[in-house]
């Protein structure tokens, strides 16, 4: 169980023949997660090194009699990128993860409208990628950090889910599924369709929300909290309470534009919509174990 | 990690290829020109200081003048002197519209929808922001669906609910949509014409103008590349060279860490323990020795930086990797004799190599981000050495 990708799911990968594609995939293989088939324009028919066994396909239109995807992870250079998601919502791959850093805004703008249309999920860009412990990993997380439990998370960031996750452990806590949406002002799937997909997943019985400055997706998420009375409970952490405003920190949707996009902000719609918010990363293991006591 | 605001200008340059009408005017780099680049446009003048900042009439950087004797006086006073911390290069030099309206036209991201949004008000002259909070329902809001783009029936809404009518309407609505081609065509996250002057003609014109170019997209623009490098100190050039997002901030403690959300997360538990970092700097994924020692060089040359925090927790990044950069910017900051107390946090792929490495070096490491942190600030305010 888990969200969107478990030990059924046939995953591509695009990029197969770059350094990080063919790393990644090896890493992913280990972990048992069942990649079908590689593609890499101009690279089909070959192999990569050490994959002998793994088809490499110019285009996914070839891998998809056979082979049967229903998933793809992506590590094309941004400048590529737009073309390699629209050809995966082309071939109506179901769940698509965009590794790819640094992608213009207009071309994740186009591919999310294609993928709204076409009704099919978008990870990423810039997104370390997604994981359901002991069943499936589309991703670049350290493997080891991530036990199955019943923890859903969800970030905006990628070492410091990493942080949280190495915490949940320590706890005796793991998760139904942890998804990275990228750390780009223009992402996929967002908070609340997580939220959304975690309320009916079975194994999932409290979320963590990894938030950081930017944007309105975290105030947008309060709302929505307020609005549904959302069934399981739910600890939130933002990042980026020091910043300054004005100044990309790190990711590009990082910024706080005039008095928008604020930690405060998000920290106090949060907490008005009943939602936990830990003070430290270390805080979200300990407020969970006293959530997930209380429901008992 | 910059953000690439054009100057006005070069913004207005943009919206006269596209046929946006633009007051008449000319570009001065030199006071001494003036006389001769101003031979051409009708006084009065609007003289403008050329930085890509907002506020720039309240920070005295816009000075009208009468005559051309005067425009000289203000281009005198501005070229040279600093608007908001920016360096004045040059001064743009502008017939006075005789302005009956002022409007405001902008578009931008909508990040949550996933798309671009036009933004259009009767009220321009003022930040927009400033709109937004005094009078929200004054702000006409258009979603743009990315396949349509803004068609001619968008654009006459928008006219519309300005309050415009007839040939007037249809100026407007034309603008509205050569605004956005510009937008587009140059890969902005922003642009805005504030204000957009109705003149008491009854014409249109851009009287300021700001863009805002998406640096993700700059391989598709060259000509803006080398913008981005003119803005850049010499920190942020060394942190752009080895792919590393830098800020520097207010506080004392240097900070390096591997990812935008671990980075920031340090930040705010300095701030918790009473601290205050002097900089964020992010290594990004899967640093290299170089990388490492490079940022470790950025924060230990700031004369700001009492301590220096890192915090590491390998996924990609491999910690053998930044123990050995680390080793190797400390050895060099102890041969020129920079005493700052080094703070480590170092955990994740790799990590008991890079734990040796460290220990070798006689570099302790912490276990925990909040322990460091905490260390670091005593460290900081000299309580411990």
């Amino acid at each position: 169980m888990g969200i969107l990708i478990d030990a059924g799911t046939r995953a591509i990968v695009q990029g197969i023949t770059g350094k990080q594609g063919s790393y990644h995939t090896k890493l992913m293989l280990d972990y048992g997660t069942k990649i079908v088939a590689g593609v890499g324009p101009g690279k089909g028919g070959t192999t990569v090194n050490g994959l002998s066994e793994l088809p490499v396909f110019d285009t996914i239109r070839e891998s998809a009699g056979a082979y049967s995807p229903d998933a793809s992870i992506i590590f094309v250079p941004a400048a590529f990128a737009q073309d390699a998601v629209l050809e995966a919502i082309a071939n109506k791959i179901k769940t698509i993860v965009v590794i790819t850093e640094h992608l213009p805004i207009k071309d994740a703008i186009n591919v999310m409208a294609y993928a709204a249309q076409s009704q099919v999920v978008v990870i990423g860009p810039n997104t370390p990628g997604i994981i359901t412990p002991g069943e499936c990993k589309l991703g670049i997380m350290p493997a080891n950090i991530f036990t199955p439990g019943n923890v859903g998370l969800v970030s905006r960031s990628g070492t410091l889910t990493y942080e949280i996750a190495a915490g949940l452990r320590t706890h005796g806590l793991g998760e139904s599924t942890c998804i990275g949406i990228g750390g780009d002002p223009v992402v996929g799937l967002n908070f609340i369709e997580a939220l959304e997909l975690f309320k009916n997943d079975a194994k999932t019985k409290a979320v963590v929300l990894i938030g950081e400055i930017g944007g309105d997706m975290e105030e947008l998420t309060a709302q929505y909290f307020a609005k549904e009375r959302y069934p399981k409970p739910v600890v939130a952490y933002v990042a980026g309470r020091f910043a300054p405003s004005g100044k990309r920190m790190g990711h590009a949707g990082a910024i706080i534009t005039g008095k928008q996009g604020t930690a405060q902000s998000k920290i106090e719609a949060f907490l008005s919509a009943g939602v936990k918010v830990a003070e430290k990363p270390s805080d979200v293991a300990t407020l969970l174990v006293k959530e997930l006591l209380s429901q008992t | 990690m910059i953000i690439l605001n054009l100057i006005e200008n070069e913004v207005k340059q943009e919206f006269f290829k596209h046929g946006i009408p633009i007051p008449k005017g000319t570009i001065v780099t030199d006071s001494k020109q003036t006389v001769h680049a101003v031979s051409n446009l009708k006084p009065p003048y609007m003289v403008k200081a050329q930085v890509p900042v907002g506020g720039r009439g309240k920070a005295g950087g816009i000075i009208p003048a009468m005559s051309v004797h005067e425009a000289e006086e203000a281009a005198t006073k501005l070229i040279g002197a600093q608007i908001k911390n920016l360096p004045v290069k040059q001064v743009l030099i502008e017939e006075k519209l005789s302005i009956k309206k002022e409007l405001y036209l902008g578009i931008t991201v909508d990040r949550f929808n996933r798309c671009y949004v036009a933004l259009a008000s009767a009220m321009g002259g003022v930040e927009i922001e400033e709109v937004a909070e005094k009078t929200p329902k004054t702000i006409i809001r258009t979603i743009v669906d990315s396949q349509l783009g803004i068609r001619s029936f968008h654009a006459l809404s928008i006219a519309k609910q300005l309050g415009y009518s007839g040939s007037q309407l249809v100026e407007l609505s034309t603008i509205i949509q050569k605004l956005y081609q510009a937008f587009v065509e140059n890969d902005a996250e922003m642009v805005e014409i504030n204000p957009l002057a109705e003149t008491k003609t009854g014409s249109f014109v851009a009287a300021d103008a700001r863009m805002v170019i998406d640096d993700n997209a700059l391989f598709r623009h060259p000509e803006y590349e080398a913008e981005e490098a003119q803005t850049l100190s010499s920190e942020e050039t060394l942190a752009l060279k080895n792919n590393l997002a830098y800020v520097k901030l207010e506080g004392d403690i240097g900070v390096v860490g591997n990812g935008a959300g671990l980075v920031m997360a340090t930040l705010d538990l300095l701030n918790f323990f009473g601290g205050k970092p002097a900089d964020f700097l992010d290594l990004g994924g899967g640093a290299t020795i170089e990388a490492v020692k490079a940022a470790l060089e950025i924060v230990l040359a700031d004369s700001s930086t009492k301590a220096i925090l890192v915090n590491v927790l390998g996924g990609i990044t491999h910690c053998d990797e930044v123990a050995r950069g680390i080793v190797e910017a400390a050895k060099e900051a102890k041969d020129a004799k920079v005493k700052k107390p080094l703070v480590v946090r170092l955990a994740g792929t790799n990590q008991e190599q890079g734990q040796r490495i460290l220990a070798d070096a006689g570099i302790r490491v912490l276990g925990s981000m909040e322990a460091a942190a905490k260390q670091a600030v005593e460290f900081a305010a000299g309580e411990k050495q």
